[in-house]
């Protein structure tokens, strides 16, 4: 059963992501509220994949990147950005951090269902 | 001399027979030839006969398959197509599934709490997340001076947006109208002007209005709306409302109920006082 941990300030976004994730078969969902949250639940679970906004109060979500893909016990957990920043330089910027892929809000459920299952299966190429 | 005679005759008769027997016999080979040539001729038919009644026969089946593979083919053709259909359908019903969960996410966030900031702070993510706006203000209607106020505000500062009286400007018109207006151009890049929303959506419940949302900008990587978009402005204009105004009110109670309480605590402790007299 794979542990999915959504990563979000907002309670909505949270609940909407969440609601989704959970129509992967067998998926678990755990939620965390900011960066340090997310620690906190990447030490106490095994998580599989992690889908984190950036903007969060705390720790936001890039410096969460930055501490997950510092520490060997994580660093090969697939990370999800999802951020209201949709330039092409927040992007990269993402990605050379440690994301593994990036959604601009609005999401679109599809996709992102389409990236959660690809990086479960180790199909994301 | 006459048995000479005799057998001499004897032999010429027998030359005689003999040569019938050969002409015969050549006859007979003739006749043999002939039936033997007749028979490969017939034998030859016969067996052209056959060919043709096996050709015929294979090309039947050959028909018959043929007939058989195009109606499968056919068959798989039309199989294709439903299965084409079922895909789209499938995706369809998998795309309205998403929406439906967003609504019913948005709708039960709204109303979760009756807390008056936090469930604008609800609408506040409803708008950016789900909506995908960048520069937008709630505003609502101050029934003392029939005025819209800006109560809360996203991307701008709260002081940039002016009060706007009813029926004045777009904004204004929207409140009055109870209609939502949509800018033709959305995307189009423009300086802010509080006056000139690309969407204004009023807040009302059923056809009384309490406010407006107002959008000046989207999200860059929004291009435009979809039918959730309008769905989530259909749903935020209801419930929105609805939640707003039955969590002002009840703050609004709450605010006079402690006022109420504390001047009950102060008659029940006056009493006390003026007993010590």
């Amino acid at each position: 059963m794979p542990n999915i941990l959504v990563v979000e300030d907002s309670p909505t976004m949270r609940q909407l992501i969440s609601f989704a994730i959970k129509r992967i078969p067998n998926s678990h969902v755990l939620e965390a509220t900011d960066g340090v949250d997310a620690l906190k639940k990447l030490s106490s679970d095994k998580i599989d994949l992690i889908i984190a906004d950036i903007n969060m109060p705390v720790m936001d979500g890039l410096k969460l990147v930055s501490l997950v893909r510092g520490n060997p016990a994580f660093k090969n957990i697939p990370i999800i950005m999802v951020t209201t920043e949709g330039a092409e330089e927040d992007r990269k910027r993402a990605i050379a951090i440690g994301a593994n892929a990036y959604l601009p809000k609005p999401i679109q459920t599809q996709e992102l269902l389409k990236l959660v299952t690809s990086y479960l299966s180790g199909n994301s190429d | 001399m006459e048995k000479d005679v005799s057998y001499l005759s004897k032999a010429e008769e027998f030359i005689q027979m003999f040569k019938k027997g050969e002409e015969f016999t050549k006859e007979l080979l003739k006749e043999n030839e002939k039936l033997r040539y007749r028979i490969v001729e017939l034998e030859g038919s016969i067996e052209k006969s056959v060919d043709n009644a096996r050709t015929k026969l294979y090309e039947n089946r050959i028909k018959l398959l043929e007939d058989e593979l195009e109606s499968l083919k056919d068959k798989f053709r039309k199989v294709a197509e439903e299965n084409k259909d079922f895909a789209s359908k499938y995706l369809e019903v998998e795309e309205e599934n998403n929406n439906l969960a967003n609504l019913y996410v948005a709708s039960y966030q709204l109303h979760s709490t009756l807390d008056f900031s936090e469930v604008l702070r609800i609408v506040l993510e409803i708008v950016i997340n789900l909506i995908g706006a960048e520069k937008f203000a709630i505003m609502l209607i101050d029934d003392k001076t029939n005025e819209l106020v800006p109560v809360t505000t996203e991307g701008i500062d709260m002081t940039e947006v002016p009060k706007v009286v009813i029926g004045s400007g777009t904004i204004g018109r929207v409140a009055r109208e109870a209609e939502s207006y949509f800018a033709e151009d959305l995307t189009g890049v423009r300086e802010y002007n509080p006056f000139e929303p690309i969407v204004c959506i009023p807040l009302k419940i059923k056809e009384h209005v309490i406010g407006v949302i107002a959008i000046f900008k989207l999200l860059t990587q929004k291009a435009g709306f979809t039918n959730v978009d309008y769905e989530l402005f259909n749903l935020l204009a209801g419930h929105a409302a609805t939640a707003i105004f039955s969590s002002r009110l009840y703050t609004q109670s709450e605010r006079k109920l402690t006022t109420i309480q504390s001047f009950l605590d102060l008659l029940k402790e006056k009493p006390k006082k003026w007993e010590n007299r």
